[in-house]
């Protein structure tokens, strides 16, 4: 057999040209599933290789106060991102860009961790740079393509200080909550509410962001940043109106004794609208802005002074003798007293009580008083009775009742809930079936013992007394469906006797020195025992007293200028009810007599709930 | 010589493909982001003219003289490979491998390309002499040795791809010179056995059938055991070979089985080709207009995957096209070999289409995911000057056998 007969060459060649169209024809199938059956699947995988969305921030809602002056607003910034491929070559770049924007190295290696964590994302170099390095930069887009400046808007608070611990501030989302997904709509440098009505409204703030596309290469570098797709139009957040009065927050803010720890708050005792929320020392919430809120937070929060702590809410202070009005309040609830009963003992500077003497604030003593003028002078041995009269069993549960063991339920973050035993039970497992008397009473009657409050939640009972159905308010910023209010249960004759006698308490009382001219106010003060200082010094006060439509209380720790507490809240009162030039009457000096409100004996404030006490040791430990 | 007998409709073909080539280069440099590849049209257009003056020069060159000189080019073309294995340098994405043969750094070609056209001629100049075809595996040992050679200096490199392309080279030529099914079979069985091995059943599988074949078939006994026993060995190095290949070959085998395991490194390459294959759907996104192509998805998309550009931007069509004219390519080889005046050169031409038609489906099934990536060029698209001119040589020397068989009468003109 010979291979090159022309006959065994031809039927060779047959096959060898079957085998030929047989392997195109395989490659011709491939081809066909992949270019016509799966054509879509690729066509998308395609879109999405060389399409990356890019969020457009929604710029956040603004916050305005009653008067729609804005407390927070958004302003044009600019961020500088830089993609790089690896660390060696953002290292290079950053060398690059170094004559327009000096590095550290720290700073260089700590870009290059972040990409290292991060590697297909832009590390940022900077939030809010400043308008000539954003157009330096923008000249050496050429030479580092891999640079991103985008248009980002950044917050800012243009009261700043005065208003930021109701306001807030917003902080960038920290990777942990990223990776937790706990915040709806999250991204890499989404800004999120970090405090105040900024945290608590933060999704109706935060609006939607929109996304557009770029188109990228390989690398993931920028070619073509418009027209490649349709662009998703970020959705603003809601403009924010809230309650407050910015002016007469300006006013407390400016007239707060300076170098003072304290709080402020004023509220409309018929809405349970907040006017005014300062607590001191206050904060810069600008300064959490621009990619260095970690470190100034961590400024803030070591500070002795505790700046970053809400006094209003978030503090507890023993209530002292502005609870002698809750403690009237339940008996004349129940029927014990009325305004012109006195006490089976006139005051003589003191009570025997078992083997125990109780004190009054005042040696010399009261006499022999009525409840109104119990009031007015805040004598202690007047309500050591009354205390003792409604027993510990009747006064625990009314003052729970009146809710004394809840927080307010106002709409700003981490308010803690006062601390106050829930019945007996307490001091039986506290110090035995036997190992307490009755005369937990006298202390719990005039707000010492283990009872603590916050300024807000006395100024909400205050509220109370003020407004015309008795009924105590749930404070707020921002008007929203609010729970029921709970009422005082007194009927309108005993709530007149008590403004009455509070009013007398600023016309002739304990806080004459701090009357206003044409102004009636009533009010209380208050004086809580502080064993490593000066006391703390309380007045809650609501005016004018005919038909209450502020109340404003203060507490300043450790007020070693305790006689300016009255007159800071008359004045923040004459302010808003009178205007701005109402203020002469005020402007001398004052001598307020704060009432020396002791407590019998020391007793230990019990952490029952203790959320958030930096201030633990200095100002709630009662001698 | 006379213009009479000038095979015009091959030619025609080739300038056809070799023009799509350079369009499909043309595109692949027009990127939106710099890649270098400009003018990489002109540049293969150069080695375009060199191939087409060597062809020229190789079409007047009587196949006896080729058959005369094919041992010295054979001994040449080793020589120049085994220099390559000690001296050669890498390039481009094979960086590690030394194909390149470089004077004074600047490389001047890859020996391995004109070694398979010599291999082929050796082989010619062997087969002419016995015109009955082997029957025995001990007749098929010459052959084998002479592809031999070169496979194993091309492997060590190593060049995987190229070095399958002499094994297409050979079983095209054995099969051409009316070597039996069988004994090709048989030839073949140690390599099916290795790549079986990778499962232990399969090879199981395949062993007994083999043993079942090797008793209806009864070779010789000697030859049969040989068979079966180089079988069971292929079936037990497996793993050990597996080892000693460089970690870029296994992570291609590997890529190639699945993809979708390391999409960023090792199956972006199959990933992006088929995404940009698919992507051009049934009419393609347009000249020049491949998203893939312009974003550099496309890895290498100047040399072994040239193809995906064409298909991204002409789509099935332009895919089809190109494809039947490959089709008419071979059958004109395969029509030339059959033509043939003579015996060596009727095998050089089939050898030549053996060649064309593995580069052609090792390069178009890497793209589309039928065959596992070896970076092996695609005729007339891929830029690359050695074998470029070698595909010139191979179309001007089967032009001429086309000339000899038109003008001795063997057909008509």
């Amino acid at each position: 057999m010979n291979w090159f007969h022309p006959y065994e060459l031809s039927r060779r060649a047959h096959v060898a040209g079957l085998i030929s169209v047989g392997a195109i024809g395989v490659l011709l199938v491939a081809f066909f599933r992949v270019q016509v059956l799966a054509s879509s699947d690729y066509r998308l995988r395609s879109e999405e290789n060389r399409l990356r969305p890019v969020t457009i921030p929604a710029p956040r809602g603004l916050i305005v106060d009653r008067n729609g002056v804005v407390l927070a607003e958004n302003v044009p910034g600019y961020s500088v991102a830089l993609i790089a491929s690896s660390p060696e070559s953002l290292v290079a770049a950053l060398r690059q860009l170094a004559p327009v924007m000096p590095l550290t190295d720290a700073e260089v290696a700590r870009f290059a961790s972040n990409f290292r964590r991060l590697p297909n994302q832009p590390v940022v170099l900077q939030r809010d740079a400043p308008f000539d390095l954003v157009s330096a930069l923008e000249e050496r887009r050429v030479v580092t393509p891999g640079l991103v400046i985008q248009a980002e808007p950044k917050r800012r608070y243009p009261v700043g200080e005065i208003a930021a611990h109701a306001v807030g501030y917003v902080a960038e989302i920290t990777e942990a909550e990223l990776a937790a997904d706990t915040i709806r709509g999250s991204r890499p440098g989404a800004l999120v509410g970090r405090e105040g009505l900024e945290r608590v409204y933060d999704r109706r703030l935060r609006g939607r962001d929109g996304i557009r596309y770029v188109e990228v290469d390989a690398l993931g570098r920028t070619v073509r940043t418009s027209d490649v797709a349709a662009t998703l139009v970020p959705k603003p957040g809601d403009t924010l109106y809230t309650t407050l009065d910015v002016r007469l927050q300006e006013f407390v803010a400016r007239n707060f004794p300076p170098d003072t720890r304290g709080a402020l708050v004023a509220m409309d005792p018929r809405t349970g609208e907040i006017l005014a929320l300062y607590s001191a020392p206050s904060y810069d919430p600008n300064a959490f802005i621009g990619g260095y809120e970690r470190e100034h937070w961590a400024e803030l929060a070591g500070a002795s002074t505790f700046p970053l702590m809400n006094r209003a809410t978030q503090a507890r202070y023993p209530p002292a003798s502005p609870w002698k009005l809750v403690m009237a309040a339940v008996a004349a609830q129940r029927g014990l007293v009325e305004l012109d009963t006195r006490m089976p003992i006139p005051c003589r500077g003191g009570l025997q009580y078992g083997n125990r003497y109780f004190r009054c604030w005042k040696s010399d003593g009261h006499g022999d008083v009525t409840l109104t003028q119990a009031i007015q002078h805040s004598c202690d041995v007047y309500f050591y009775q009354l205390g003792l009269q409604l027993g510990v069993r009747n006064l625990l549960a009314d003052a729970v009742r009146l809710g004394f063991r809840e927080p307010t339920g106002v709409d700003l973050p981490s308010e803690v809930q006062p601390q106050f035993p829930a019945s007996t039970e307490y001091y039986n497992q506290r110090y035995g079936p036997r190992g307490w008397s009755s005369g937990v009473a006298l202390n719990l009657a005039i707000g010492q013992g283990e009872n603590a409050q916050t300024l807000l939640k006395m100024v909400t009972f205050y509220a109370g007394l003020a407004n015309a159905q008795g009924r105590v308010p749930v404070p707020h910023l921002v008007a929203r469906a609010v729970g029921e209010w709970r009422s005082l249960g007194l009927d309108d004759e005993q709530l007149a006797g008590f403004r009455q006698a509070l009013l007398a308490v600023v016309q002739g009382g304990t806080a004459a020195a701090a009357r206003v001219a044409n102004l009636h106010i009533a009010g209380k003060t208050g004086t809580a025992q502080n064993p490593h200082g000066a006391d703390h010094g309380w007045f809650i006060a609501f005016a004018p007293v005919e038909d209450p439509s502020i109340v404003v209380g203060a507490v300043l720790e450790f007020a070693e200028h305790g006689t300016v507490v009255a007159p800071l809240v008359n004045r923040v009162i004459a302010y808003h009810l009178q205007g701005p030039n109402a203020l002469p009457a005020l402007a001398g000096s004052y001598h307020l007599v704060l009432p020396e409100d002791s407590a019998p004996e020391a007793v230990p404030i019990l952490p029952d709930t203790a959320v958030m006490l930096p201030i633990r040791d200095d100002s709630e430990g009662l001698r | 010589m006379t213009q009479k007998g000038f095979d015009k409709r091959l030619l025609g073909t080739v300038a056809v493909l070799t023009a799509i080539g350079l369009s499909t280069l043309y595109s692949a440099g027009k990127t939106d982001v710099p890649t270098g590849l400009d003018d990489i049209w002109q540049r293969q257009l150069l080695w375009l003219g060199l191939g087409a003056v060597l062809g020229a020069g190789a079409y007047r060159i009587s196949p006896r003289l080729l058959e005369w000189s094919a041992p010295p080019l054979y001994g040449l073309t080793l020589a120049l490979l085994a220099i390559t294995l000690v001296f050669g340098t890498g390039a481009g994405t094979a960086a590690g491998t030394k194909s390149w043969l470089a004077v004074a750094g600047v490389r001047i070609g890859q020996p391995a390309e004109i070694a398979k056209l010599a291999t082929i001629l050796m082989l010619a100049r062997h087969l002419e002499a016995r015109r009955r075809p082997a029957q025995t595996m001990r007749e098929l040992l010459a052959p084998c040795a002479i592809v031999g050679a070169p496979f194993v200096l091309v492997g060590l490199q190593p060049d995987l791809g190229s070095a399958i392309v002499f094994l297409g080279i050979l079983f095209g030529v054995l099969f051409w010179a009316g070597v039996s099914p069988r004994l090709l079979l048989m030839l073949a069985s140690p390599l099916i056995s290795l790549l079986l091995a990778f499962s232990t059943l399969s090879w199981g599988a395949w062993i007994v059938i083999l043993t079942i074949l090797l008793i209806t078939w009864r070779p010789y006994v000697l030859e049969g055991a040989l068979v079966w026993l180089g079988n069971v060995a292929m079936g037990v190095i497996a793993l050990d070979l597996w080892q000693r290949l460089a970690p870029y070959q296994q992570n291609r085998l590997l890529s190639f089985l699945n993809p979708e395991a390391d999409p960023q490194a090792a199956g972006w390459n199959i990933i992006q080709s088929k995404v940009a294959i698919g992507s051009g759907g049934l009419l393609g996104k347009g000249f020049t207009m491949g998203t893939q192509k312009r974003l550099a998805f496309l890895p290498a998309l100047h040399t072994d995957f040239a193809f995906p550009v064409l298909a991204e931007e002409w789509g099935f069509v332009g895919v089809t096209a190109v494809l039947a004219l490959f089709g008419a390519f071979l059958l004109g080889l395969v029509r030339v070999a059959r033509q043939a005046t003579d015996p060596f050169s009727s095998v050089m031409v089939a050898g030549i289409a053996a060649l064309m038609l593995t580069h052609l489906v090792e390069n178009v099934g890497m793209t589309v995911g039928l065959m596992p990536i070896t970076g092996i060029p695609l005729p007339f698209f891929s830029y690359g000057g050695s074998f470029l001119v070698t595909c010139c040589l191979a179309v001007a020397v089967s032009l001429r056998v086309a000339w000899e068989s038109r003008n001795a009468g063997y057909v008509g003109r």
